[in-house]
């Protein structure tokens, strides 16, 4: 395997954009990414970036995307209809291949201003599901209600999560569900689908994130302190909700084992977490312990970007290493209904 | 240095206007199983799955490769969705093509398809952006100025449209998976078509179709033990541009050009008319043969119609175009760029029955995509690179 550093990263706050469309928030951001990278775009081998058409409501959405991040001369590009991870994914196989040394990466969505949980209800089985029309904020209801039942957990434990996260989205530029709330105030609110209220769900931003990858020695040259991808993997679960045990998430465990998180301390983990019980889901499945730092940015509870949050979790935990303030971490990125699929970054510093 | 990787195991579905004979995952799996069974193997044998279509608009399914996960056997496996407009089965295969490559995973299965019979993809594409602007003209009227303003440059008679077309649907006769299948198929028949889009008729058009394509990729040692031939992949590339702005030739575009020029570079080709046997190429609309057939280096600027015309294009001519049938034949969007890969390593494992091309050595896969911005190509040959 070549040794892959993310050498920088940038995001834009998670936020209603009423005025500015997809290219306008990521053209700033893309060039914020690559002014810190210490290489030039035209340096920068490959581009890859994930977003969904849906969101956008036209299809091939993407392709405008082009003019935010400069394709003339023509570039070796490709997209993923998934999130910005999954194109760090396919970006960090293109440099394992040999054939590019560098990639830029970006994800972006603004899915704000639609109804976000009943769009996605269109991304259930078609035939016997999304004819119910279940909205995802009670599809994840449901996981939530199987979780605390099996573990004997409350809503306390849920607002506790969301105290948390705000508390620590407060250091954040950019997030937006931030500040000190107590747990009574939390569990005053009622119920958006019982057992979740709103604050329990990440809810729904526009934005975009992007990342430079560089591979071997030239990494080193352009950063001061690389952040080296130690494991990279990715598993997904059946859709069916009635077929997996929902209180646990197996691909999010299969794909912690494959990345090797287990393999050494890891200082500090950001995880993709659009619903406050799957952080403890995800923690359980990944083995993550009381030493670990949780999501120090305030994860997605404190702003939540589809298609851009799981790339912004592998690019705060690079951030938190390339600062000196822990050595080994990891991203996580989910998507789906009721954490269906999961990637893990393992990252380390020097 | 790169992995080996060999295609062994190909499968498409049957192409058709309304596959209402299965739902989405019957279809997918049709295509997978047949590509499963040519490689003798099973799921259990798979480590990952790169899945690709186009807009999820066509079907009204918002990311519904999540949905496919159980019926393509990838419940704690590796999942990855590509999308890259048309070009986007092309572009699938090559990502999956890399993960052998970079020595991550032993065997991938890749699938691309399009349902396009669960709405109208025609009029599906021409959906504009909040609060833009739509030509409300299909993709037909955005590609008709670029052929008008290739037939302008290059002077061609106004008929080669019409040879391509005849062509095409003459060897799509010989394809039992094709979708439109036209017997009496004739220069007089397309001639008289309705003009839809001028300089564009009817069955100068590509259909609208179902279907599903698949393929097995290998790592070297396991494609050497593969129970039929493998095709190998010598190179792969992957070209993008901006959809408009000064200066741009669309009729003639840049990354088109040099996405061919880095894909013989990497194969060793210097002559690609001369040393490649048989191009399966992405012709939605009839005139793009001769464009591509310039865009792609096979004839020189301004000249490729004459290669239509003078039969150079047709299954007994010097470089064979689109011996299946074609876009032009049957064009389920999302697989279509995979079927035109699948086509080219189907010949060079002398795989394609009557449409074989006696011979064929090493072949060429093409796909393009958006305004003619997106491009994804690939050479496979019957010999090891």
């Amino acid at each position: 395997m070549r040794d892959v550093a993310i050498v920088s990263f940038a995001q834009s706050v998670a936020q209603f954009e009423h005025e500015r469309n997809e290219v306008e928030i990521l053209m700033p951001v893309v060039q914020e990414a690559v002014g810190a990278s210490g290489m030039e775009r035209s340096e920068l081998d490959f581009t890859c970036s994930g977003s969904s058409d849906f969101l956008q409501g036209q299809p091939f959405a993407f392709v405008m995307a082009l003019d935010a991040v400069g394709a003339w001369p023509p570039i070796k590009e490709s997209h993923v209809e998934q999130d910005g991870a999954w194109a760090l994914f396919e970006a960090w196989v293109k440099i394992q291949t040999g054939d590019v040394d560098s990639a830029l990466v970006y994800g972006f969505g603004k899915s704000a201003s639609g109804d976000l949980p009943e769009v996605l209800s269109l991304s259930l089985d078609p035939y016997c599901v999304t004819p119910l029309w279940p909205d995802l904020d009670s599809v994840n209801a449901l996981q939530a209600r199987a979780w605390m039942e099996k573990n004997g957990r409350t809503e306390r434990d849920l607002a506790e999560i969301v105290q948390r996260n705000r508390h620590n989205a407060i250091d954040n530029p950019h997030a937006i569900h931030k500040g000190d709330v107590s747990i009574d105030e939390l569990l005053a609110a009622p119920h958006i689908a019982s057992p979740l209220r709103e604050s329990d769900c990440a809810g729904k931003a526009d934005g975009a994130s992007c990342i430079v990858l560089v591979a071997g020695d030239k990494a080193k040259e352009v950063c001061e302190r690389p952040v080296w991808i130690r494991g990279f993997d990715h598993r997904v679960d059946p859709a069916a909700l009635g077929v997996r045990d929902l209180t646990t998430s197996a691909s999010a465990r299969i794909a912690g084992e494959k990345a090797g998180v287990g393999k050494d301390k890891i200082d500090v983990a950001e995880l993709y977490a659009p619903y406050s019980h799957q952080e403890a889901i995800l923690r359980e499945s990944l083995g993550l312990g009381d030493e670990v730092e949780i999501n120090p940015s305030g994860g997605a509870l404190g702003g939540h970007v589809l298609m851009s949050c799981g790339l912004q979790r592998i690019g705060e935990a690079a951030a938190r290493i390339a600062s000196g303030k822990a050595d080994r971490g990891l991203g996580h990125a989910t998507h789906g209904a009721a954490l269906q699929q999961n990637l893990i970054c393992v990252l380390e510093g020097e | 240095m790169a992995e080996l990787c060999g295609i062994v195991g190909i499968g498409q579905t049957q192409l058709a206007a309304k596959r209402i004979d299965v739902s989405m995952p019957g279809l997918v799996r049709e295509a997978a199983l047949r590509a499963l069974e040519d490689a003798g193997l099973g799921w259990q044998d798979i480590d990952a799955l790169v899945i690709g279509k186009a807009p999820d608009t066509f079907e009204g399914c918002v990311l519904p490769e999540l949905y496919l996960a159980d019926a393509l056997g990838c419940a704690g496996k590796p999942l990855l969705r590509v999308h890259t407009a048309g070009s986007v089965g092309g572009s699938t295969a090559a990502v999956a093509a890399s993960m052998i490559q970079g020595g991550i995973y032993d065997r991938v299965l890749t699938v691309a398809y399009e349902k396009q019979s669960e709405s109208n993809a025609m009029w599906g594409l021409t959906i504009s952006a909040p609060f833009g602007v739509s030509v409300v003209a299909g993709a037909g009227g955005f590609f008709a100025p670029l052929v008008r303003g290739y037939m302008r440059r290059s002077g061609a008679p106004d008929d080669i449209g019409i040879l391509t077309a005849v062509k095409d649907r003459q060897n799509a006769l010989k394809n039992p998976y094709a979708h439109l299948k036209l017997p009496d198929i004739s220069y007089e028949m397309v001639k008289e078509s309705p003009m839809l889009w001028d300089p564009i008729r009817y069955l100068e058009t590509c259909p609208s179709s179902d279907g599903a394509c698949a393929m097995v990729l290998a790592r070297e040692d396991l494609a050497d033990k593969a129970p039929h031939r493998p095709a190998w992949v010598h190179a792969t590339a992957m070209r993008s541009e901006p959809t408009m702005f000064a200066g741009r030739d669309a009729i003639n575009p840049e990354a088109g050009k040099v996405c061919a020029r880095e894909l013989y570079a990497k194969a060793g080709i210097t002559n690609p008319r001369k040393e490649i046997d048989c191009a399966e190429v992405y012709v939605p609309f009839a005139w793009f043969e001769a464009m591509w057939l310039e865009n792609l280096g096979f004839a020189p600027e301004g000249e490729g119609w004459k290669s239509v015309q003078d039969g150079s294009t047709a299954l007994d001519g010097d470089i064979p175009f689109n011996m299946s049938g074609g876009v032009l034949s049957s064009n389920p969007i999302g697989a279509s760029g995979m079927l035109r890969f699948a086509e080219a390593a189907m010949q060079v494992r002398g795989q394609a029955g009557e449409h074989q091309i006696e011979k064929a050595r090493k072949a060429l896969g093409h796909a393009y995509g958006g305004g003619s911005q997106y491009f994804s190509m690939w050479i496979v040959g019957a010999e090891k690179p």
